[in-house]
């Protein structure tokens, strides 16, 4: 994690155990290591790692896991204020920025 | 168009299909820099479709990417010495992990390709390998369902590949996580560098044309001398605002970003304080440093959008006092300076 950690208790990750069915997924996808397993079934370990990529939520087929995502950017919000939009990256088709 | 990565094709039974190189080609460096600094970046993208890399037959894996040139080149890059395919879907020109975000390199365009190029003919197995960031668009279940083929996720780098490959397609911990080392900040501080454009020459414009102005009326001179040190206060603070707090990051205290440009606006505001340029009395000193802040806090704020690590409810979060602070630094910054045109306090 190079040690990098972002705001605490803010994120909107929630995993609903009872539907899970331990298939590994969510942890494959994350790429902040949020994910563990215990008694076969996933467990958060690190919620605020998370940003809100959705990556998880998206690959969980038993639908056991809910985040609210989107891009962690400040422009792309100034972007959604001054449009009345939900925050949106509008860059062109530039390379770097979301 | 000509492209210098294509030599040849392959005939299959699905149909002929471009080889390519995996060695880069000057033009491709010489692309890979200008990307960077956001020189006609808008253009650089490849065709969708399916390309053969070295000499793949039936068996051969397949590999998906987005057709943003530096993207397919990484990607052709680390397939070196291996013989597989790669399956270009469109991505509008967009890196997999912006593509994924926005919804461009999605399940939907997976399945799309996968059907025009016919892979079901190209290759007898029912496995694609999609770069993990794509993850965040792709629903591996759903490919799967509507294609036949399953979903394999690839390392977040593409140099990994090779590992990946040799370790049975399995991916250590370290090749699933994002890291955002030094080399990776420095390397998105010019995208950073042009975001203020046209802004970064009209306003030191704007502080150049009012340092003119003197309790007596308006001097030239006084414009040029004046406004040059507002103009040299401007870029350090822009400076420490996007150069700075992201190559520095780690080590800068506070998880804000925008408390972290507080502190590398102040700190080079101090620098000039000690080399005697910020300004002449008290009131544009504090001026200089409520500015240089405010402005040095945006401009770190914004990096939070190449960060790798911040979540949309924490930059909303951050946003929701910075912002307002922000402002206020300025304006009242803006408003001490100002008087210090008429009043020397
Ligand atoms: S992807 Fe869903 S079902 Fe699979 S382990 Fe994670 S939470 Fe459980
Ligand atoms: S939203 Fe992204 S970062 Fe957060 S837990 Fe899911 S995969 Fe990991």
């Amino acid at each position: 994690m190079n040690g990098l950690v972002y705001l605490t208790d803010v994120v909107t990750l929630v995993l609903d155990r009872s539907k899970c069915s331990g298939c590994r997924m969510c942890m494959e996808v994350c790429p902040h290591a949020v994910f563990g397993i215990e008694h076969k079934k996933a467990v958060i370990l690190h919620k605020d790692f998370c940003m809100e990529c959705g990556a998880c939520a998206k690959n969980c087929k038993e639908g056991a896991i809910t985040v609210k995502s989107g891009v962690g950017c400040a422009a792309g919000i100034i972007n959604g204020i001054l449009r009345g939009t939900e925050p949106t990256c509008d860059c062109g088709s530039t390379g770097n920025c979301c | 168009m000509m492209t210098g990565y294509i030599h040849g094709e392959i005939e299959t039974t699905a149909g002929l299909f471009p080889r390519i190189e995996t060695q880069w080609n000057r033009s491709d460096y010489w692309g890979a820099i200008k990307t960077r600094w956001s020189v006609g970046r808008m253009k650089y993208r490849v065709a969708p479709g399916i390309y053969a890399v070295g000499d793949p037959d039936r068996n051969s894996r397949v590999f998906v990417t987005g057709n943003y040139k530096l993207s397919f080149d990484h990607l052709r890059r680390a397939l070196t010495g291996m013989n597989g395919w790669i399956l270009v879907i469109d991505t509008k020109g967009i890196n997999v992990w912006c593509a994924a975000g926005k919804g461009t390199f999605s399940t939907k365009e997976i399945v799309r390709r996968i059907r025009i190029h016919h892979l079901e003919q190209v290759v007898d197995h029912r496995k694609i390998i999609v770069p993990q960031l794509g993850a965040t668009g792709v629903a591996a279940h759903e490919v799967k369902k509507m294609t036949g083929f399953t979903v394999i996720y690839g390392p977040v780098l593409a140099e990994d590949i090779k590992a990946f490959i040799d370790a049975g397609l399995k991916a250590t911990e370290a090749m699933r996580h994002v890291t955002f080392p030094l080399v990776e900040r420095v390397k998105l501080i010019p995208v950073d560098i042009f975001y203020g454009k046209y802004y970064m020459l009209i306003v030191p414009l704007v502080f150049l044309i009012l340092s003119g102005l003197y309790p007596g009326g308006y001097s030239v001179d006084l414009a040029l001398i004046s406004g040059g040190k507002s103009a040299i206060n401007l870029f350090s603070g822009y400076f420490a605002g996007c150069v700075l707090t992201p190559a520095l990051l780690p080590w800068i205290p506070f998880r804000r970003f925008s408390a972290k440009g507080v502190v590398t606006g102040w700190f080079v505001a101090l620098l000039l304080l000690l080399a005697g340029t910020l300004g002449l009395t008290l009131t544009e000193k504090v001026s200089w440093f409520l500015m240089m802040g405010a402005l040095s806090s945006f401009m770190a704020m914004n990096f939070t959008g190449s960060s790798t690590y911040t979540s949309l409810s924490g930059v909303q979060k951050e946003m929701k006092t910075a912002l307002p602070a922000q402002i206020a630094m300025a304006s009242l910054g803006f408003m001490g300076w100002i008087i210090t045109k008429f009043v020397s306090i």
